[in-house]
């Protein structure tokens, strides 16, 4: 496995980095460094998303919830900021990711106790968050003037050339690399993604497996929620809608099975990036929003397919489909 | 009734005169990423007649097979049917050239019926290109009869036990029209009525004209049924001949490279005191009122037929089901199992039988594989230590003769019976106390059944206690310091290792009167 995520890796950052000395070639700039760290900075969001719906899918389960609960705790800390500017922005964090917890136990223990398919739970709770929105909010906006001053400068402070934003997500990233390689907890999301009986066997509870996942998962899109109203410096109902799908498809495209069981936080972030660097480049190549997104679609089949064709030599795969098809 | 893809015609009966292949294959190659599996083998089978394959875990039969049903294609090599040198290049190009195999890991569904998973892609069609429900299942239920399988059609393969599903995976593989029937470990999974049952089905198939490839590592059975042999070792084919001029011996001496004795480790006799013990364990389906003690040290051997609970016993003391009746003491004490996971923290682990489903987890690496219930052991503040996980692992797989080509290698790129072992490492390296090891050496070469039984000896000898539940005699008798029999879900015999037989424990097992 190791090998061929790293090759894997290796090919995804390949295509990154062929994709962006396309773009200067016509637009000299795009590579600069100044214009780099903007797009890294402009993906941070997506990437700590994906990270939190990576483990989710190493259980073979996904998370279709996570724009709602960013845009639900949004709503919740712009509004706790409108009415008592006085609170200090790390309690803000804080609610806001345990908040987003709050939400993804929410969705785990539905999975879990009640035994439910994740994509049925979280097609109920993307909606039912969404509508909380409205119903707190009245379906008025939270503007800039409303916020403090404090609220909206933290993730755009920059250090050493890179925003707060930025560095937040490579926190999370390097965070992410122990705690997936090198933690029981993370050794269980691929068991209980890779072969769910035989992780029962193992003495690995699936059911609370999934639940962490979820948690897990939750939490990330609670802080992205703080990350995403206080960076726009706006908060109403439709907040990052349909943002969930952008994230299952940087998890496809860093080749995270669908299937459960194999993937890598490398593979996450480098998707992510991936997906981060078209939608920074069509628009300096004055290519139309329509054509944005048919490319951004046309990348995605692209990968997919691609990680399909390197499933493939792997020949249990081979095996699976012959005998299906014989 | 013929079934609808009969696209070949039979091959003609059992000429004994006609000894020209139906099927050769020429210097096959086949490589994986870093492996070798196969390197330029040559092999030839004759209709009417069985040609094992014997070769060590690893040595590329299971990989052949693959090439010989579409599902790999060769790097170089031909096959060459009917003197026309032909590609397989799917799965449906071998079947349509009458080429039918039981695979080692049997790909079914457990959703679909019997009827649907035997008949699945060539399900036969009414008029209208509906599928002909009926016929379906009466199909079904012949083929099944056939190979003397007592299943309903209707039923989901879900409710039913491996080695049930594994007939099913026959009676698929007799669905197709061949003339060319590939089994890979057919009896790993069979109990001895069962392989009796087999045997009788091959030398039917036999006299039908058909040619047969058989993979064994039973030698038993290799002589009681093969006509030829083929020898693999590392991918090379060292040997070819037929069975009446060779002897197991030299089969083994062939197949491994040297003499291998086929002695049972021996026994320090040094057992202490009891440490399990089972009252009234009971379940309202599957087993009644077992009682019995295990001893430090002690080996217990679980003798019965398929089918005679044994494994859903051994998986209601692993907390995987729930028992209705019955207690447990550990050490003396009463100790309360209602999941895998106490059952480890208390000690007792359980290597499932089903290790494909049940055991490995093929995308994980090996050593992450074997540390995978001893995460706590080897970590410190929460975290993982990488050497001593590699270690641990390391430890274990050499112990059991595990070949692979690195530990970081992914299980599903091992062969059938290396899988084995890395699960059977892994419960090894969690220290238990008390280990169940639902028919350990099933699919396991020679050399490496040595290996395993030597282990588990060193390991009984320092004070672990084993129960082996195993349907093969030999292993019983060889390893047991004691034996238990079920039947039908319940106890029926419990006796020393001293005076048993062979006899005894098959009547035993069977219910037959002992006479006297
Ligand atoms: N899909 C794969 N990818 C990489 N290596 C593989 C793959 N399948 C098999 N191998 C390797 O090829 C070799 C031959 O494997 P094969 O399964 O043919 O052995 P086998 O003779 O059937 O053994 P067993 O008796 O254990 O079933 C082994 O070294 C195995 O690790
Ligand atoms: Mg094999």
């Amino acid at each position: 496995m190791l090998k061929r995520l790293k090759s894997r890796e290796t090919i995804l950052l390949g295509a990154i980095i062929a994709l962006i000395a396309l773009v200067e070639t016509r637009f000299s700039g795009f590579a600069a460094p100044g214009n780099l760290a903007s797009i890294f900075n402009d993906t941070s969001i997506l990437m700590i998303l994906a990270l939190g719906q990576m483990t989710v899918i190493l259980t073979k389960c996904i998370d279709l919830s996570v724009a709602s609960n960013l845009a639900l705790t949004g709503m919740v800390v712009a509004t706790i900021n409108a009415a008592m500017p006085g609170m200090p922005v790390t309690v803000l964090i804080l609610i806001a990711i345990a908040l987003g917890m709050l939400m993804g136990a929410f969705n785990g223990v539905l999975v879990w106790l009640l035994d439910l398919p994740s994509i049925v739970v979280t097609l109920g709770t993307m909606t039912i968050y969404r509508g909380v929105i409205f119903l707190i909010s009245d379906g008025a906006w939270i503007n800039a003037h409303e916020m403090s001053d404090g609220f909206k400068a933290l993730p755009r402070h920059v250090i050493l050339g890179l925003p707060v934003l930025g560095w937040i997500a490579i926190l999370v990233i390097t965070l992410f690399v122990p705690l997936i390689m090198r933690t029981p907890m993370g050794r269980a999301f691929y068991a209980v993604g890779g072969n769910p009986h035989a992780a029962v066997y193992t003495g690995i509870n699936v059911g609370r497996t999934r639940f962490n996942s979820f948690v897990l998962s939750g939490g990330l899109a609670g802080l992205c929620g703080y990350l995403w109203v206080s960076r726009y410096a706006v908060a109403y109902t439709d907040v990052a809608g349909g943002f969930e799908l952008d994230v299952v498809a940087a998890c496809v495209i860093g080749g995270i099975s669908i299937a459960g069981g194999i993937g890598s936080v490398g593979g996450a972030v480098l998707g992510a990036l991936f997906l981060g660097v078209i939608k920074n480049a069509l628009p300096v190549a004055g290519i139309s929003p329509f054509w944005q997104l048919a490319i951004s679609g046309a990348a995605i089949i692209i990968a997919v397919a691609f990680n399909a064709q390197s499933e493939r030599t792997k020949g249990r795969v081979i095996l699976k489909s012959a005998e299906a098809t014989s | 009734m013929t079934l609808d893809n009969t696209k070949q015609p039979i091959a003609a009966r059992g000429d004994t005169a006609d000894l020209a292949p139906v099927l050769t294959l020429r210097g096959i190659t086949k490589t994986f990423p870093g492996v070798r599996a196969l390197g330029g083998v040559d092999l030839a089978l004759y209709s009417g007649q069985v040609t094992a394959l014997v070769g060590e875990n690893g040595a590329g039969k299971s990989t052949l097979v693959k090439v010989l049903t579409g599902i790999y294609r060769p790097d170089a090599g031909d096959i060459v049917i009917d003197d026309t040198p032909t590609q397989f290049q799917t799965a449906t190009d071998a079947s349509d050239a009458g080429v039918t195999a039981i695979h080692q890991e049997t790909v079914l569904f457990d959703d679909l019926t019997v009827a649907e998973n035997i008949f699945l892609g060539h399900a036969p069609r009414t008029r209208w290109g509906l599928i002909d429900w009926g016929t379906m299942r009466t199909q079904a239920t012949e083929i099944l009869t056939r190979i003397g399988a007592n299943l309903d059609p209707d039923a989901t393969l879900r409710e039913l036990g491996i080695a049930n599903k594994h007939l099913v995976a026959i009676a698929r593989a007799l669905s197709v029209q061949a003339r060319v029937v590939v089994m890979d470990e057919p009896t790993a999974a069979l109990s001895r009525a069962e392989i009796e049952e087999l045997y009788e089905l091959v030398d039917r198939l036999k006299s039908e004209g058909k040619a047969i490839l058989f993979i064994s590592h039973k030698f038993d059975e290799i002589f009681r049924i093969a006509d030829r042999y083929t020898v693999f070792r590392d991918g090379e084919m060292v040997g070819a001949g037929m069975i009446a001029d060779i002897t197991e011996n030299k089969l083994v001496e062939m197949m491994v490279g040297r003499p291998v004795g086929q002695v049972f480790p021996t026994r320090s006799t040094n057992i202490g005191d009891e440490i399990l013990r089972v009252v009234g364990y009971s379940h309202p389906t599957e087993f009644a009122d077992i009682n019995f003690g295990l001893r430090r040290g002690e080996i217990l051997g679980f003798y019965g037929l398929v089918g005679a609970g044994r494994s859903e016993f051994m998986q209601a003391l692993f907390g995987v089901t729930k028992p209705s009746k019955g207690a447990i003491k550990i050490d003396g004490k009463i100790a309360i199992i209602r999941s895998p996971n106490e059952a480890i923290e208390q000690g007792i682990v359980y290597v499932p039988e089903d290790r494909g489903k049940q055991g490995a987890i093929i995308d994980l690496p090996i050593f992450q594989n074997v540390t995978l219930p001893s995460l706590g052991r080897i970590s410190g503040n929460g975290f993982l230590k990488m050497a001593e996980e590699f270690s641990l692992a390391r430890k274990y797989t050499e112990r059991l003769d595990l070949r692979a080509a690195a530990l970081d290698q992914n299980v599903g790129n091992l062969s059938g019976g290396n899988q084995q072992k890395v699960v059977i490492a892994k419960w090894l390296a969690t220290l238990p106390k008390v280990i169940i090891l639902d028919e350990p050496t099933k699919g396991i070469d020679v050399g490496s059944k040595a290996a395993v039984h030597e282990f588990m000896a060193e390991l009984a000898n320092e004070g672990l206690s084993v129960i082996m539940v195993s349907s093969e005699i030999p292993e019983i008798l060889g390893m047991s310091d004691r034996v238990i029999v079920m039947r039908e879900g319940r106890i029926v015999d419990e006796c020393d290792r001293k005076g048993l037989t062979p006899e005894k424990l098959v009547r035993a097992a069977a219910g037959y009167e002992e006479s006297a």
